[in-house]
């Protein structure tokens, strides 16, 4: 499974349903996640990636979308 | 040494409801409940201020502790939503209270003040005796009630809270407490010169519900205690779902969290001094054991303080 799914199978979870929203569009705006399913997702996030996110880097813009996690993973890895 | 020797509180009379302040923003009564827990909070009549408030909070807490406004050695005001830029309410309340020429110290530190404080009485008290701590706050003249605003003004009410901290003796020991501060994210939660409260409530949820566990954590482990000893946790009541989140990260049960914010709402550096007034009252003979406080706010500002409850025969 690529990047991609992973994230949007974690935002599924968390949300209850299927995504359907595209990858660059907004998960906040489009009420998708609210700001407390983010904190939950920035956790499910490092532990499905292996990573740990750092304080400095918990603001809502690196989460905002699919395309934007999967870019912020990538520059941790 | 330091001990807690008593809380006090007071709330303005003015109920508002979820159902006005939807009137009042265009917010969904529902929705404030399911997004903050809060169902009312207070706001504060045209006469009443800052100072006023935290003068009465501050009078019910030396009732609560047997002491007279003399005693107190040492004055600490904590205040996000004082009317003036300077001077700040500490040496109001020391006026309103009769014992001018007692130092009187502003913290302006919004939500985290009241916990700041207590730390710093811990510290203080060996030198001044009792120090009164206070938190006060009228947030109801710093928010927008309107749709533009909405996501900010229906968590916030108004109310003041009080803490005794002797150096002699009290209910619960004094013994450690863990205060940090991260400037980086000062511009998320801000209340700018003449301009409503600004939050960006999504940084600050992220960022909270990362520090406050941590903060919790820390202490908790450098003192040896379990999350699980710990009789009640008592917190800035900023939002039900924060809280929630808090206790889990944590693990522990939900209900060892005392709440009250469904009455209050957001009180900013008021709500943990309320919120322990109330736990205080609830609780007239505390079992002995940890108890925890904790806080978060702008700054960012946050940290928490362990208490242990003491057998009665030494209180």
């Amino acid at each position: 499974m690529n990047k991609q799914a992973r994230i949007t199978e974690i935002v599924e979870k968390l949300s209850g349903k299927p995504l359907a929203i595209g990858p660059d569009d907004s998960l906040f705006e489009s009420g998708v996640l609210d700001s407390f399913a983010l904190t939950d997702m920035v956790g499910a996030l490092e532990r499905e990636f292996s990573i740990r996110i750092p304080d400095a880097d918990l603001t809502p813009r690196k989460f905002d979308s699919i395309a934007r996690i999967e870019a912020y993973i990538e520059s941790r890895a | 040494m330091a001990y807690l020797r008593a809380f006090g509180a007071y709330l303005p009379s003015r109920v508002v409801d979820n159902r006005e302040m939807a009137a009042a923003t265009g917010a969904d009564p529902q929705y404030i409940l399911r997004a903050s827990g809060i169902e009312e909070r207070r706001f504060a009549a045209p006469d009443e201020s800052v100072a006023s408030m935290g003068i009465r909070a501050a009078r019910n807490c030396l009732e609560n502790a047997g002491l007279a406004a003399g005693d107190v050695g040492l004055l600490l005001a904590s205040t996000s939503s004082a009317e003036y830029r300077f001077p700040g309410p500490a040496s109001a309340i020391g006026a309103g209270l009769g014992i001018q020429g007692v130092p009187a110290i502003d913290l302006p530190i919004a939500s985290a003040g009241s916990l700041f404080g207590m730390a710093l009485a811990a510290h203080l008290a060996p030198a001044y005796g009792h120090v009164l701590v206070i938190g006060s706050e009228v947030m109801s003249r710093v928010v927008k009630l309107h749709p533009a605003h909405r996501d900010t003004a229906i968590l916030f009410g108004d109310g003041a809270g009080a803490c005794l901290v002797s150096a002699a003796t009290g209910f619960a020991l004094i013994r450690d407490a863990v205060l940090a501060s991260d400037g980086d994210f000062a511009s998320s939660l801000r209340l700018d010169l003449n301009a409503p409260l600004s939050m960006d409530g999504r940084t600050v949820i992220m960022q909270a519900a990362r520090k406050i566990p941590r903060a919790i954590a820390e202490l908790l482990e450098r003192n040896q205690v379990a999350p699980a000893a710990v009789g009640a946790f008592l917190m800035h009541q900023a939002n039900l779902n924060l809280i929630t989140r808090v206790a889990h990260a944590i693990a522990v049960p939900e209900d060892r969290f005392f709440l009250n914010i469904h009455r209050y709402g957001n009180t900013s550096s008021a709500s943990l001094l309320i919120a322990a007034a109330e736990w205080c009252e609830q609780h007239p003979s505390p079992p002995c054991g940890p108890l925890v406080f904790a806080a978060f706010g702008a700054g960012l500002h946050w940290g928490a303080l362990l208490a242990t409850v003491q057998p009665p025969i030494s209180r």
